[in-house]
């Protein structure tokens, strides 16, 4: 019960972090679920982070995987439920007096202010991620790639990552990484 | 603006759930912005383009992930509160069955050096789509030299100062909001 409570939490908390997308939160998902509770290592972290990015819907699913690790399918639940529910009713909310909010004066002020704080928090979570990700040169040139595939077309990001992955394992085979 | 209805009546919840676990299921690799458009403007007629665009900037402004923000202002615009929760979950239940599964999978086989590889592997990749979400993101929003500023500060201060996440929101969101504050050119 202990545990399912501290999900709750934790995840109620980094729900809130999520401006300008989940990736905001990353900085502080490692620091509670690595450093804090101990429930996964950073590699496992970056696992499922990565997974999650192959997986369709919301890009940070991988909130289940990471309640499953510590109370199975209700860990899941709990961590997916304390995740998605503080910003969903304020979403819902907001949505309801949008016609009210929209002309306010201060609107723009907020939407540009935190905008540019949410990038440099995204800034934060590739660095953190690419610290542990980002081992030697031919993973750096993986990432690089990636990048400028992505930046440069539009192709769906679920290929670049899965054969991200194979050169992985064919890195693996050549005793390389 | 013309009288021609252009938007199609407004689903049943269980229509509703039913194209939303559609789009959960099928929107592999994030982008799920365009998912969401081809689906409800294009396919089904439930919005028209200007009230997507309008809800969509409604999602962007708050926390929140685009895609869930998203389901609940549509469900909500199109069957109230019900709506709003039959679409949320429409579009959570595939991606969490499968993360889910996942973290069972993993228990079982991640300690194996291939999945162990193919999981770095995937990880290197990863840091660079979120570079990208940075660029495209920042794209959008960084509009001063000061913006650019308060992006490297936020970013130094969280990953290499250990400042927590929620100071350096107080601290660079109240700087920069203010930075932006409106300014009455017309004295009243």
């Amino acid at each position: 019960m202990k545990q399912l409570w501290d999900l709750a939490t934790v995840f109620s908390y980094l729900s809130l972090l999520t401006i300008g997308g989940g990736m905001a939160a990353f900085p502080e998902l490692k620091e509670l679920t690595v450093n804090t509770y101990h429930w996964v290592t950073f590699p496992e972290l970056l696992h499922f982070y990565s997974l999650g990015q192959l997986s369709p819907g919301p890009n940070m699913m991988m909130v289940a995987s990471i309640g499953a690790v510590v109370g199975h399918i209700p860990g899941a639940i709990v961590a997916l439920v304390a995740f998605f529910l503080p910003t969903g009713l304020l979403t819902f909310a907001v949505g309801r007096l949008w016609s009210h909010l929209a002309t306010w004066r201060w609107r723009p002020a907020i939407q540009t202010g935190l905008g540019s704080v949410a990038v440099g928090l995204v800034l934060a979570g590739a660095i953190i991620m690419g610290i542990g990700a980002i081992t030697d040169i031919f993973y750096g040139a993986i990432g690089l790639a990636v990048f400028l595939l992505l930046w440069r077309t539009k192709i769906n990001p679920a290929y670049p990552i899965v054969v991200s992955g194979l050169i992985g394992m064919g890195m693996h085979y050549f005793g390389l990484g | 603006m013309s009288d021609a209805p252009q938007v199609a009546a407004p689903p049943s919840l269980g229509k509703l759930f039913w194209v939303f676990l559609v789009m959960g299921a099928t929107s592999l690799g994030g982008g799920v912005v365009a998912y969401l458009r081809t689906g409800l403007v294009v396919r089904q007629r439930w919005l028209d383009d200007l009230t997507f665009v309008e809800l969509l900037s409604i999602s962007q402004t708050l926390p929140g992930l685009n895609a869930t923000n998203m389901s609940i202002l549509v469900g909500d615009r199109l069957r109230g509160g019900m709506g709003a929760l039959v679409a949320t979950l429409g579009m959570c239940l595939p991606g969490a069955i499968l993360m889910t599964g996942a973290a069972f999978a993993y228990g079982i086989g991640g300690d194996d050096p291939w999945s162990k590889a193919f999981l770095h592997g995937i990880a290197a990749g990863a840091v660079g789509l979120i570079l990208v979400v940075m660029v495209q993101l920042g794209a959008k929003v960084l509009k001063t030299p000061a913006d650019y500023l308060f992006v490297a500060a936020t970013a130094a201060a969280v990953a290499f100062f250990k400042v927590s996440v929620p100071i350096a929101l107080l601290v660079a969101g109240t700087v920069a909001i203010w930075w932006h504050r409106p300014r009455d050119k017309t004295p009243r």
